[in-house]
């Protein structure tokens, strides 16, 4: 009998929920018009787009509805925030982020650099937590923009954006935050916040893939990405993607009220995989800071096995996870957030992050748990730097490559 | 997910061959923890006729990696040293009925353990003649270093020359950004260039101005500026603009473009031409930014 696939890689993607597949589905047939027609097949979709609005507002804790603008997707969210704050703002030409950045902000930004922009990364520390100190002394009236994850998508760890972003505000200085991980994982409550411009994903949270947003907090200076039309009042032209926005309308309501479950039965099944990989295997750790993570994370490195390999075997026995090792990314370097956070090679290229949903069940997470051992074993005792019963006297010694 | 072959895939899944050999008297290890993919080859050659009388692997990397080491295995059992070492990288891919390009590193692995055990049996001293690069090119996987070394030796100055020496970027093309990026550091190193501009501000400057004479105190340099931007000054008035010096901090001139200038789409030009001037008549290679770039520390 073939087992039913465990899916744990919701870091990377979800499942669209039926309710919200059932919710766009009209808005391809019946309801096709145009927001901007005057006739009745526009105006029932202006009504749709209204509510929307007013969905993915009450998820964001957001003042006004009209501070929500849909995108096609946060990395579209995140350039136009970036460039819009560079633009808008001449005379100031440096950008504050960090090393462990999606590659939507750390490529737009090696580009700016380019460009002649100056950009400030912030480190980490082996925990993946920020120095404040650091950053508090990068504050200048030359910063255009402050650009920092709420949470990593690799280990979970959750930024102080909200403390970062009030003292930007005394400085004067505009923050964005790519918030596709955290929305709807932890609660957000942006009329609380000095939060001026924040990214989100639909697809990160049970909508489809092709429709984002991005907060722009009222009052904050702007310029578009995309010009040609009034759509989402000039800020971004382009006719609305009625279906993908009436769907991450009803998915951030869903997200809403799921949000207990998310941070008690979903947290609870996560700490349950956690301990029970981390209490049957030797060598191996989990990353990031694990006091201050989101709830449906986990990330653990396993040493003196490569990443790639544990995926392989795990999707033969219907599991998906992810890796942050070399090989699965086609460069040749392990991720960069463990390479930031000075994960030793040994364990970098052996890291694999479960990313749990509401979908999960108990069952799942007992049947993952008893699957991950018996791989780890086989493939270190395919590893030259393993021994008999642990990792070899000294690996790096023992295997002496002529060439490396 | 990669497309791997169902032959990569069953030798992944059940590897031959694996683990320790006891009797091993030909060892090759290449590759380190560090590059992600490590392999030791072990040997056990009869001594009378070089005969590989059996073969063992133990590697440390992803899927086809550990195909590749099974599948070199498997092909050089019975074979003699002499015949072991024809064998290429390109038949370790062939016999798993191909590699991704991104993976076919793998195979060069196996090839170089192989060598390497093979020089360990012999008592010989084995040195690897490839270094491997970021890689650029995924559709031919070919890395920086090759590039940047076929680009020196031939003296290739265009994206379209790389490819015909070395097929990177024939694809997709998605890579030729990064081949312009090895061409402008290539260029800049070229004796007789010293500090180039980056493209995107600056055209690049077609040769090396002749060096000057005696090397200009900071107020005759700051002179020699300002007289060259008097001198483009009316031309830009013409079009309702006007240039002012910021500062000068090295081999960097900031300027403040003014009216029509400021914001003009043909910022760019107007500053690579002013720079061309510049560097004429400053006899050094020095690069015109807009005041707006200045460090902020500075």
């Amino acid at each position: 009998m073939e087992l039913k696939p465990i899916y744990l890689d919701n870091n990377a993607t979800t499942r669209v929920y039926p309710a919200v597949v059932e919710a766009m589905l009209p808005f391809f047939t019946e309801h096709f018009g145009n927001a901007s027609s005057i006739h009745a097949f526009g105006s029932e979709v202006g009504k749709a787009l209204k509510k929307a609005r007013g969905q993915v507002q009450a998820l964001l804790g957001a003042e006004h509805d009209s501070e929500i603008i849909f995108t096609s997707c946060g990395t579209e969210s995140d350039s136009t925030a970036i460039l819009s704050a560079l633009k808008a703002q001449p005379e100031r030409n440096t950008v504050i982020t960090t090393t462990v950045e999606h590659p939507a902000i750390l490529t737009l930004c090696d580009w700016l650099e380019k460009e002649g922009y100056i950009v400030h990364k912030l480190k980490v520390d082996k925990r993946g937590r920020l120095d404040l100190d650091e950053y508090k002394s990068l504050l200048s009236d030359r910063v255009a923009v402050v650009s920092v994850m709420w949470a990593n998508n690799e280990t979970g760890t959750i930024f102080p954006v909200e403390e970062m972003a009030a003292l930007a505000a005394e400085k004067g200085i505009m923050f964005h935050t790519d918030a596709v991980q955290a929305v709807g994982k932890i609660p957000i409550d942006l009329k609380t916040t000095k939060i001026d411009m924040l990214s989100l994903s639909g697809h990160k949270l049970h909508a489809p893939k092709g429709i984002g947003v991005l907060y722009l907090r009222r009052g904050c200076r702007f310029r578009p990405l995309l010009r040609g039309g009034h759509q989402e009042r000039g800020r971004r032209a382009g006719t609305e993607a009625s279906a993908s926005i009436v769907a991450l309308g009803k998915a951030c309501e869903m997200a809403l009220a799921n949000m207990p479950k998310e941070n008690t039965e979903v947290r609870r099944l996560r700490d349950k995989l956690e301990a029970g990989i981390l209490g049957q295997i030797t060598h191996c750790f989990p990353t990031g800071d694990v006091a201050n993570r989101l709830p449906n994370t986990c990330n653990i490195a396993f040493e003196y096995i490569e990443g790639e390999a544990i995926l392989l075997l795990l999707n033969k026995l219907g599991i998906a996870a992810s890796s942050g090792s070399a090989c699965t990314s086609g460069s040749l370097e392990p991720s960069h957030v463990m390479r930031a956070m000075g994960i030793p090679y040994t364990a970098a290229h052996g890291t694999i992050r479960f990313s749990l949903s509401v979908d999960n069940t108990e069952e799942e997470i007992d049947r993952v748990i008893a699957a991950v051992p018996p791989i780890i074993e086989q493939l270190r005792k395919l590893s030259p730097y393993w021994g008999e019963k642990g990792p070899s006297a000294n690996p790096q010694e023992s295997f002496a490559p002529t060439y490396a | 997910m990669w497309e791997y072959s169902d032959k990569v895939r069953e030798h992944f899944f059940n590897p031959r061959n694996s683990g320790p050999l006891e009797e091993a008297n030909g060892i090759g290890d290449v590759g380190s923890i560090q590059c992600g993919d490590a392999l030791r080859l072990m040997l056990k050659v009869e001594p009378e006729t070089e005969v590989i009388q059996d073969a063992h692997f133990q590697t440390f990397g992803c899927g086809s990696a550990i195909a590749s080491s099974s599948a070199l295995t498997e092909i050089i059992k019975g074979m003699t040293l002499d015949e072991a070492l024809k064998v290429s990288n390109q038949d370790i891919a062939d016999y798993l009925d191909g590699l991704p390009p991104e993976k076919m590193h793998c195979s060069v692995m196996g090839r170089e353990a192989l060598q390497a055990a093979i020089a360990n049996y012999r008592g010989e001293e084995w040195s690897d003649d490839h270094e491997e690069g970021a890689l650029v090119c995924k559709c031919f996987a070919i890395d920086a270093v090759m590039i940047e070394d076929v680009v020196k030796a031939n003296n290739l100055n265009t994206v379209e020359e790389v490819t015909f020496y070395t097929k990177a970027g024939g694809g997709c093309a998605a890579c030729h950004e990064g081949i312009e990026e090895i061409l402008a550091k290539v260029k800049a190193e070229r004796p007789g260039m010293g500090e180039t501009s980056p493209p995107a501000v600056c055209p690049a400057t077609p040769e090396a101005p002749k060096p000057p004479t005696k090397k200009l105190s900071i107020v005759e340099k700051i002179k020699l500026i300002e007289e060259v931007l008097e001198s483009v000054r009316p031309m830009l008035q013409r079009d309702h603009g006007d240039v002012e010096l910021a500062d000068v901090q090295g081999k960097k001139i900031y300027v403040h473009l003014k009216g029509a200038c400021s914001g003009c789409m043909m910022e760019a030009a107007t500053l690579g031409g002013i720079q061309q001037k510049m560097i004429e008549s400053l006899g050094e290679l020095v690069q015109v930014l807009p005041a707006s770039h200045m460090p902020v520390e500075a």
